[in-house]
């Protein structure tokens, strides 16, 4: 039994290292380093386009068209962390919120809509986001005095509703759906538009430009008194509206501020479409976007960027596997496996079991691209690996919240509450 | 909203900040009514919780609030932070009514508490949980936060700051500022719920059983604290079980039991009052 119990702790104090070694080491890097970094990693982000690396690019899709989409899911996932991950409201139906903003730009826009007010790209985004808002608040207003899967249920609702109404109202283009949605406006130097629909490298710029506008507005948020509202919220509401936190309003702040991103992306998405119908916002789509911050880790805004990349890319480069993709997996397999045999602490029951477990995992991880290959065969001929996205992420979900419920990069306090409990384990340790 | 008329973090009606105090022994007695409790009535479909309660708490004294489990002393604690809105009867607290009011804003008005079961915001650092209680009368909201233009809200956030550290100081865990609240030991987890609460800027502080599974020692150094908080001007209304924490800390005590207010008074006088004894120890066979 003890036996059981030691392990347990040797394996949350590693995990407790694990998950605080590459913060530690950033933040020990000298400033100029980490700021010339980060400009050079943005860079590369803008150039992505244009260099379209090797191994990155997709074969079977437009690489810029899945960035573009990558894009979209970046900002949906971080509209999505301010309500799940720091005001811990679950929220279901979040693609609602995306449908009022691309189904807003449409009818105010589109020459082709009923209303015909054809209002140009920079007048309807705002109203886009101020619409979305309101659904935001319209949602939240009678609902938000529900809580947990209550409220998931009712927002479930919701973003079936919003499909639903929009299949049934005339104005909305039923299910024939709006074309011409407008674009954003701006000419090159030759006269050309910029936006076009061949071209999408412009609206992901765009995108990228809006989701760092997006990150800085959290992190002012999240370190302002709204954010310790927020999170008060989430970790105990009662005694939240006991300390003095005007709960509902700030629960209403925190659907109305995910609304408005998710309202934007979904703009964006219908610019770029420049078609849309309500069979683009399933509500699949919001188990997509929830996965993407759950996977990525509730609360931090990098991580959900990541669970947005993976959700949304991994599928689209996934659909061929070539080459340089077996190239990359197996060299990295390698590298990872030498440097955690050169890096892991010995525990106290070392010994050929723990060899053979590594043996084991290592092999099941060789063996997953002929297996990944072999799915097209046993599922038939649709049965693409982009297809199995559901079950994909179904399974990964599964196993996140068994293995790391607090996601690929956890929340900033998640990781600290690791690390105090690292130093509990070993009281010597130095920080 | 009212804004709080008193800009000092510290002692609310007397401002004696830390470590500036003789004790200041307040005389229980000429104490005007800081809060007045009418007739309270609170039922639970069948069940009443609370019947006719009726007592003061003076300014600047600590009331004990004391009976058998069951006798209703959390709910009362409930009733007067607006977690049950009562049945009946009235609360007025510096001589306005209660009434409905929501639960944030009767915080705001000056009344905070603790939790018999503490309930800290598990995930927050020590430090966050105190600044979301100093929060309570500022304004800043989503647009000012998100554009960080005014000048508002950059002074809350470093008054907030500011009080938070104080508060920590106040109750002894200042080295505890960064960790997480989760991970504090029992008696400092204790020690954060009240300067949690002191960081409202209340004027009253209900602390429900505050030495619950306390070892003596710890309890000591509890009791230390809350009458310096007293001395510094806070009034305290506290339940607790333990009777010579009680008996040792509170200058009035109120006695209830089965939702009834069976006794008031000095410590001593409780200690001798026949209701008391029985309701504490049970009435042999017999007598009564």
């Amino acid at each position: 039994m003890t036996g059981f119990v030691d392990r347990l702790r040797l394996a949350d104090e590693q995990r407790a290292a694990f998950a605080a070694w590459p913060r530690r080491w950033w933040a020990g890097l000298p400033r100029p380093v980490r700021l010339g970094a980060l400009v050079a990693f943005a860079a590369f982000l803008v150039a992505l386009p244009i260099l379209q690396p090797p191994v990155l690019t997709t074969t079977g899709t437009d690489f810029t068209g899945v960035l573009f989409t990558v894009g979209v899911y970046c900002l949906c996932a971080l509209g999505l962390n301010i309500v799940v991950g720091l005001a811990g409201l679950l929220d279901l139906g979040y693609i609602g919120f995306f449908a009022v903003g691309a189904y807003s730009v449409a009818v105010f826009g589109s020459p082709q809509s009923k209303l015909a007010t054809e209002y140009p790209w920079l007048v309807c985004i705002p109203i886009a986001i101020a619409i979305s808002m309101v659904s935001g608040a319209i949602l939240g207003g009678p609902t938000l005095r529900l809580r947990g899967d209550y409220l998931a249920i009712v927002t479930l609702g919701f973003g079936e509703i919003v499909r639903l109404t929009a299949v049934n109202s005339e104005v909305l283009g039923a299910a024939a759906g709006i074309p011409e949605v407008p674009r954003p406006p701006g000419e090159r130097a030759d006269g050309t538009r910029l936006f076009t629909i061949v071209d999408v490298t412009p609206f992901y710029w765009l995108v990228l430009a809006l989701i760092f506008l997006v990150v800085l507005a959290g992190a002012n948020l999240e370190r302002s008194r709204v954010g310790r509202a927020w999170v008060a919220i989430r970790e105990d509401e009662d005694v939240a509206q006991l300390m003095g936190v005007p709960t509902f309003r700030f629960k209403l702040w925190a659907f109305a501020m995910g609304a408005a991103v998710g309202g934007l992306s979904g703009a964006l998405f219908a610019s770029r479409q420049t078609f849309i119908n309500p069979e683009s916002f399933p509500v699949q789509t919001s188990l997509m976007f929830l996965a993407a911050v759950v996977i990525g880790g509730a609360g931090n805004k990098f991580g959900v960027v990541l669970g947005a990349v993976i959700v949304a890319y991994l599928p689209e480069r996934l659909r061929s596997i070539d080459d340089g993709l077996l190239v990359v997996w197996y060299v990295s397999l390698v590298l990872g496996l030498a440097t955690y045999l050169l890096l892991r602490r010995r525990g106290p029951r070392d010994g050929p079991r723990t060899y053979l477990r590594l043996g084991v995992v290592a092999g099941i991880l060789a063996a997953l691209p002929p297996l990944l290959l072999a799915m097209p065969e046993v599922f038939g001929s649709r049965g693409e690996i982009g297809q199995l996205r559901y079950l994909m992420f179904g399974l990964a979900l599964i196993v996140m919240s068994v293995f790391r419920p607090q996601g690929l990069i956890p929340s900033r306090r998640r990781a600290i509450e690791l690390e105090d409990r690292a130093k509990e384990v070993e009281p010597g340790a130095t920080s | 909203m009212p804004r709080p008329e008193r800009p000092a973090p510290t002692g609310p009606e007397r401002p004696a900040g830390p470590g500036s105090g003789a004790p200041i022994r307040p005389t229980p007695d000429p104490g005007e009514p800081l809060l007045q409790i009418v007739d309270l009535t609170l039922r639970f479909g069948g069940v009443t919780a609370l019947d006719r309660v009726s007592f003061d708490i003076r300014r600047g004294e600590i009331l004990g609030l004391i009976g058998p489990n069951g006798a209703g002393k959390t709910t009362c604690f409930n009733a007067i932070t607006g977690v049950c809105p009562p049945t009946a009867g009235t609360i007025r607290f510096r001589g306005t009514s209660l009434g409905r009011r929501k639960k944030h804003q009767i915080t705001r008005l000056g009344i905070a508490r603790t939790f018999q079961n503490i309930r800290l915001f598990p995930e927050m650092t020590a430090l966050e949980n105190v600044m979301v209680g100093a929060d309570a009368h500022h304004r800043t909201s989503v647009p000012g936060a998100i554009f960080r233009l005014s000048p508002r809200h950059f002074a809350e956030e470093r008054v907030c700051r500011a009080i938070a550290m104080e508060m920590l100081d106040r109750v002894g865990i200042t080295e505890r500022a960064h960790q997480i609240a989760r991970n504090l030991p029992y008696g400092d987890q204790r020690r954060l719920e009240i300067a949690r609460a002191l960081a409202t800027r209340p004027a009253l502080l209900c602390l429900d059983e505050p030495a619950a599974g306390s070892n003596p020692a710890e309890k000591a150094s509890l009791l230390e604290l809350i009458r310096s908080l007293r001395d510094s001007g806070y009034t305290i209304l506290l339940i607790d079980h333990d009777m010579k924490l009680v008996m040792g800390v509170t200058d009035r005590i109120v006695v209830l039991e089965f939702g009834r207010k069976i006794a008031e008074g000095l410590p001593a006088e409780i200690r001798e009052n026949p209701a008391v004894v029985a309701a504490y120890l049970g009435v042999p066979d017999g007598s009564a």
